[in-house]
């Protein structure tokens, strides 16, 4: 028998003294480096959240405290680099506080949303019949309202404040991210690797955790990624609006609320948090779609 | 020799549903199979695609319920069980698919493939990665292999993972489903070499499934015909090949390709008329009847059983079992 192996195996000998095979996670960081515009996009996004955490020590004014004297400074004054606000409050101060919030608000309601709605769409593809009916349908009926109008629904009915507009942003992003687990676990159902693990007695439990689970991570992983920043919009949008924080809070939308005041006086310093929303969320976006191209290059 | 399993009968309609779930008849997949397998040997099922053979290997794994029938391993009733014991049992009869390219969890290493059916059954993981080692070891795989993941792997590769995935409950019988139709054809012979080596190896009994005649002949110590989910013919392999009873069975030996230059063989005349029939409404009678050349009115009105003509060779065909001399003598 041994000597059949041997013979077997030609390249046996070769491999064993192969170096150690890099692991999944290091090949795909090299393929995602290869990507110039994704590694930008992606050193932007670590800047932005890092100076939005950093924020006390890297500013030294108070997001608060206005100054009568020095409103409306333009973009790239001494001491206010991108100006000031309508209250005479350093800008760029609130950009970096305001930031806390506003991504907090695009990345929990993701999160939460890839928890409950991925448990749901497993669940669903799963189990077929009833049970994914069920789900499916009750879904389907948040999926048939326009995104805005639902969350505008759900955030006026709650009342305002950042943590209502996260839930009614997390009830918005449950089914498409629902129904994208639910289509990609029916898929891996169908692989006879799942076949094989039920012929080997496993439980359902067991084959979700080890044979759905890490199957379909990568295709909700991706999908969520390019979430962000929608969610991101969302509720920027929601806060622009009045949905959101009450004032003096800093966040990206209801300063950019704040600032249309005086679109007329000084447009310059009233888009400077619609440009942060907007670089954000296309840094996020070209972020995942390399993330896309990376995870889903092998099986 | 004594049987190792038993299948008496065993039947699977698929029902079709419409829309709103009304019934819309049955796909009749398997129809009334029995066999035997041999304690320790290997039975082989050929047939065309869609005959059935891969929807039998679920029926006997329970992957698929069966509407009727028994398979009996040593004298127990399987699909009569249920719960733990079904558990208990289930890792007695182990299963090679036929895509290596699906049959392994790309997110899993190759070791944890292995593994995995131990981990199902309550073994810690430590013990579980020494066992799938000594597994790896068994199909010919380097212990560097362990760490790495199926897409890094060959065809052939990936089989000999699928192989020693199965093996590593220590089952009695294997299920080989096409299990080398997907390799190459010098990959295929290191992996049929392989089965017998293991079978010996582990005491195996095997079932091997294949539409390729040489495959079985090779493999098999039984062969059993199958067409549109009935069988037309068994029996030992020698008896089969070198004697083969039913016409659908001489078709099939007829059309294997010979790599032999001497034997230019044109088939004078064509022995497989026209398409297998949708097994949505299979025909009366004998199921081969609108195929087959030597077909009468008789075919159409009564299903031939399947009779002995020979030392454990059977066949179900009404015409050999009247003794028609043209099908005798072909």
């Amino acid at each position: 028998m041994a000597t059949n192996v041997q013979s077997i195996v030609p390249d046996a000998a070769s491999a064993a003294s192969l170096p150690k095979q890099p692991s999944q996670a290091a090949e795909r960081w090299r393929a995602f480096c290869r990507r110039r515009a994704a590694l930008v996009a992606l050193v932007i996004l670590a800047a932005i959240v890092l100076a939005c955490i950093a924020a006390p020590w890297l500013s030294p004014y108070d997001p608060y405290a206005g100054n009568v004297k020095e409103r409306l400074l333009p973009v790239g004054s001494a001491g206010h680099l991108l100006g000031t606000d309508e209250q005479g409050r350093d800008l760029l101060t609130r950009i970096l506080y305001g930031g806390r919030l506003s991504l907090l608000s695009g990345i929990v309601p993701v999160i939460i949303a890839v928890i409950l709605g991925g448990g749901l769409g497993i669940i669903a593809g799963y189990f077929k019949g009833i049970i994914n009916t069920l789900i499916m349908r009750t879904l389907d009926i948040l999926f048939s309202f326009p995104a805005i109008l639902l969350a505008i629904g759900i955030s006026a009915s709650l009342g305002p404040g950042i943590s209502n507009i996260m839930i009614s942003a997390t009830i918005v992003f449950i089914p498409p991210i629902a129904r994208i687990a639910e289509t990609a676990v029916k898929e891996v159902k169908k692989e006879e690797y799942i076949e094989a693990a039920l012929s080997s007695g496993a439980g359902t439990g067991l084959i979700i955790r080890f044979h759905v689970v890490n199957n379909i991570f990568s295709r909700l992983f991706v999908y969520s990624t390019t979430q962000i920043g929608i969610c991101l919009m969302l509720a920027s949008g929601l806060s622009f609006l009045g949905l959101g924080v009450s004032p003096p809070t800093p966040e990206w939308g209801f300063m950019l609320n704040n600032l249309k005041q005086v679109i007329f006086i000084d447009p310059i310093v009233t888009i400077v948090p619609g440009i942060f929303i907007f670089v954000t969320s296309l840094a996020l976006n070209i972020v995942s779609d390399a993330l896309s191209d990376v995870l889903d290059s092998k099986g | 020799m004594e049987h190792i399993l038993e299948v008496t009968d065993v039947s699977k309609t698929f029902s079709l549903r419409g829309m709103f779930g009304q019934s819309k008849g049955g796909v009749s997949a398997v129809n009334g199979v029995s066999f035997t397998l041999k304690s320790k040997g290997t039975l082989g099922i050929v047939g065309e695609s869609g005959c059935g053979k891969s929807t039998l290997a679920r029926l006997i794994m329970r992957l698929i319920e069966p509407d009727q029938g028994q398979v009996r391993y040593k004298n127990e009733d399987l699909l009569k069980l249920g719960g733990s014991d079904l558990k208990k049992m289930r890792k007695r009869i182990q299963m090679v698919f036929q895509n290596p390219y699906s049959s392994l969890n790309p997110k899993l290493t190759i070791l944890d493939n292995v593994a995995f059916p131990l981990w199902a059954n309550g073994t810690g993981r430590a013990a579980a990665s020494t066992q799938a080692y000594r597994y790896l070891d068994a199909v010919g795989l380097p212990k560097s292999y362990a760490a790495k993941y199926p897409h890094h792997l060959s065809g052939g590769q990936r089989q000999r993972v699928a192989i020693a995935r199965a093996l590593v409950l220590e089952p009695d019988i294997v299920i080989a489903d096409e299990a080398v139709s997907a390799l190459d054809k010098s990959v295929q012979a290191q992996v049929l070499n392989l089965f017998q080596d293991l079978k010996k190896e582990f005491d195996l009994s095997l079932i091997f499934i294949s539409h390729d005649l040489h495959v079985v002949e090779y493999m098999s110590d039984d062969v059993m015909v199958m067409y549109l989910g009935g069988v037309v013919e068994k029996g030992p392999k020698e008896e089969v090949f070198a004697n083969p009873r039913n016409p659908y069975t001489q078709a099939l030996l007829k059309s294997v390709p010979s790599v032999d230059l001497a034997v230019r063989k044109a088939p004078e005349t064509e022995l497989l008329k026209g398409d297998l029939p949708s097994p949505l409404n299979p025909p009366s009678g004998c199921r081969f009847r609108t195929r087959c050349m030597f077909a009468e009115a008789r075919c159409a009105q009564n299903v031939p059983a399947l009779v002995e003509v020979g030392e454990g060779h059977h066949t179900a065909c009404l015409l050999v079992h009247e003794g028609m001399a043209a099908v005798q003598n072909l």
